[in-house]
């Protein structure tokens, strides 16, 4: 039966709505998203902005909140991030190379692709439980820094790797070309071209890696970060605490102080990661322009 | 410059060379290069061994257990009491611990990260897209140990106004922050996706007369499922693998209760639990955490392997 002239233009006025109603509920669900980001930051600010003073930043955790502090953790995760940097980046810089430029499109190269795409996406806390075995038992490294570094190293590995890859990927054919015929050899080129020219991709995605190693809790309690640690570490072999392990340690204590230490404790953390993700946006939009 | 570390690169320059000198510098370099060469492979291997560890390690500590307790109590009993008599091996309950905080944090984060994807990459400005963007990366940055704070302190507080008998471990509060937590993994990966079917394609659908709401539903998300569906499944292998806030957020007993208002215990808070502990190396209940570390692993294996499939064999390409 063939539709009236109304009928129709009722139809139309009916799709037309329901595509308003979908525009405005999408736009509604991603700015919630965001609200939620402001309403998460602006709780955690209020509760922990107060105990955010220099004491705080000076002293040495205490059964006592008041005399409380992050000392100990700022250090270690200090020491830790030092660490990892450098076992993670010249290894996984390395393998991107190795990849990219050496490997060929051979059957080792996908089966090492394959195994990083893997390896990503394996939990942290499974990562904890190879270092607990491989380093602390096994290597009998005992609790330390070095043991922590290690770990955190592993699991930020496929991360580093992956985002370097990209990054060497974008370096046109052409300048290895023009080295070539200049008569570089393999590794000339690559050390004199192919990475100076990735440097700013590759940095974005090791800063990236390394906030996230920043902020992961569970491996390092798996193997064995001390919750309370009234000194500073010396060297990689000593035991150690950091700022994610002494929030966790504050969140799961039943009072309310101690709640709002940990808020004070993630403001810090927040404010670490915030700078280093700013950076890594930074090189990003400097490089975009420039390869404009 | 690398010309001056190898002068023979700019052998025209120095004829005085003989040409024997030059072939050994040459011979030098190439096995520098050969050096250099192993020393990146050598590297890479290092991906490859530490695959290698963390399944041998696993498996092997896992048959151990075995030996001490059969497969069928543990894939199968459904009482969780490995640290205390009378010790009882069955996983059931971690797992359905960490199925209902799952599924709970997929109803959240699914229809979310997709409404999101759909505003950021259909119907958002640039300038909105480059605001929003940032904002949805750097809530994926905040650590997870974060979120179980969230979780204790406005979540459950909020959830205990609007449901009084809500215990204050719960697994509602746990699904929720996991879920706003793989929100915006959900979200990237997809406006990703979705923007990368071709404009031609939305052009062809609104030329003959269909709506936004017609074209995003009918042929944007059908073009771009593959990869839509391969980061619902990277969320969901992210939330069963969780650690912090649900332990912090969930607690610590393990049930097979259908509510979502008591306290569970899932596969990775059980392992929280055990390294906490002092638990001696070697016993039985040091063994469970392989055990239950070898299924978590298992578990998330083959979620993202089926994620990669997805991707691989059904992404359309587009000329």
């Amino acid at each position: 039966m063939p539709l009236t002239t109304e009928q129709e233009s009722r139809h139309l006025e009916k799709r037309h709505r329901k595509a308003r109603f979908f525009a405005i509920f999408c736009a509604a669900i991603t700015w919630s998203s965001v609200l939620l980001l402001a309403v998460l930051l602006y709780q955690v600010s209020i509760e922990g902005f107060r105990w955010l003073d220099w004491q705080f930043i000076s002293s040495f955790p205490s059964r006592f909140p008041e005399r409380a502090g992050i000392k100990s953790a700022l250090v270690g995760t200090i020491w830790l991030i030092s660490l990892v940097a450098l076992i993670s980046i010249p290894v996984g810089v390395s393998t991107a190379l190795y990849l990219e430029e050496f490997a060929g499109k051979g059957k080792i190269s996908k089966i090492i692709e394959v195994n990083v795409a893997n390896l990503a996406g394996v939990p942290s806390i499974v990562y904890g439980i190879l270092g607990l075995a491989i380093f602390v038992r096994f290597f009998a490294l005992e609790r330390s820094l070095i043991s922590g570094a290690l770990t955190m190293s592993l699991l930020i590995l496929p991360v580093i790797i992956i985002a370097s890859r990209e990054a060497i990927k974008t370096v046109p054919q052409g300048i290895r070309n023009a080295a070539y015929s200049l008569g570089a050899t393999k590794w000339q080129t690559t050390w004199a071209h192919v990475l100076p020219a990735s440097f700013p991709g590759i940095m974005t995605g090791v800063i990236l890696a390394l906030s996230r190693s920043i902020g992961e809790t569970a491996p390092l309690i798996m193997i064995g970060a001390m919750t309370f640690v009234a000194f500073l570490p010396e060297g990689p072999m000593d035991s150690f605490t950091a700022m994610p392990i002494q929030i966790y340690n504050w969140v799961s204590r039943p009072q309310e102080e101690f709640h709002e230490l940990a808020a004070a404790g993630i403001i810090v953390l927040l404010a670490v990661l915030l700078a280093m993700n700013a950076t890594a946006i930074f090189i990003r939009n400097r490089t975009e322009r420039r390869m404009k | 410059m690398a010309q001056e570390e190898y002068p023979d690169a700019a052998g025209a320059s120095q004829p005085a060379e003989s040409p024997a000198a030059r072939s050994i510098k040459k011979s030098g370099v190439l096995w520098g290069e050969l050096a250099i060469k192993s020393w990146l492979a050598s590297c890479s291997f290092i991906s490859i061994v530490t695959t290698a560890a963390i399944v041998i390690l696993l498996l092997s500590e896992t048959l151990n257990f075995f030996e001490n307790v059969s497969p069928g109590e543990f894939f199968f009993g459904t009482t969780w009491t490995p640290l205390f008599e009378p010790s009882s091996f069955g996983v059931l309950p971690l797992v359905w611990g960490t199925l209902i905080v799952t599924i709970g944090a997929a109803l959240i984060a699914i229809p979310t990260g997709l409404a999101s994807a759909i505003y950021l990459s259909e119907y958002a400005s640039d300038r909105m897209r480059s605001t929003i963007k940032p904002v949805l990366e750097l809530l994926a940055g905040i650590p997870t140990v974060v979120y179980g704070y969230f979780a204790l302190t406005f979540v459950t507080p909020v959830l205990r106004n609007v449901f009084p008998d809500i215990q204050v471990f719960n697994a509602l509060s746990a699904a929720i922050v996991v879920g706003i937590m793989v929100l915006p993994m959900v979200a990237t990966m997809s406006d990703n996706a979705l923007r990368a079917v071709p404009i031609s394609l939305r052009q062809g659908a609104y030329a003959l007369g269909a709506t936004s709401y017609e074209v995003t539903t009918r042929v944007v998300v059908p073009a771009g499922l593959s990869g839509v569906m391969a980061s619902f499944l990277l969320a969901i292998s992210r939330a069963i693998g969780e650690t912090m806030a649900v332990t912090l957020a969930a607690g610590q007993t393990p049930n097979m209760s259908l509510s979502m208002f008591e306290s569970i215990q899932t596969m990775t808070s059980y392992i929280v639990q055990v390294s906490l502990g002092d638990t001696p190396s070697g016993g039985v209940a040091y063994q469970t955490l392989f055990a239950v570390a070898t299924l978590l692993f298992a578990i998330t294996l083959v979620i993202n392997i089926i994620s990669q499939m997805i991707l691989n064999r059904f992404r359309e390409v587009y000329e």
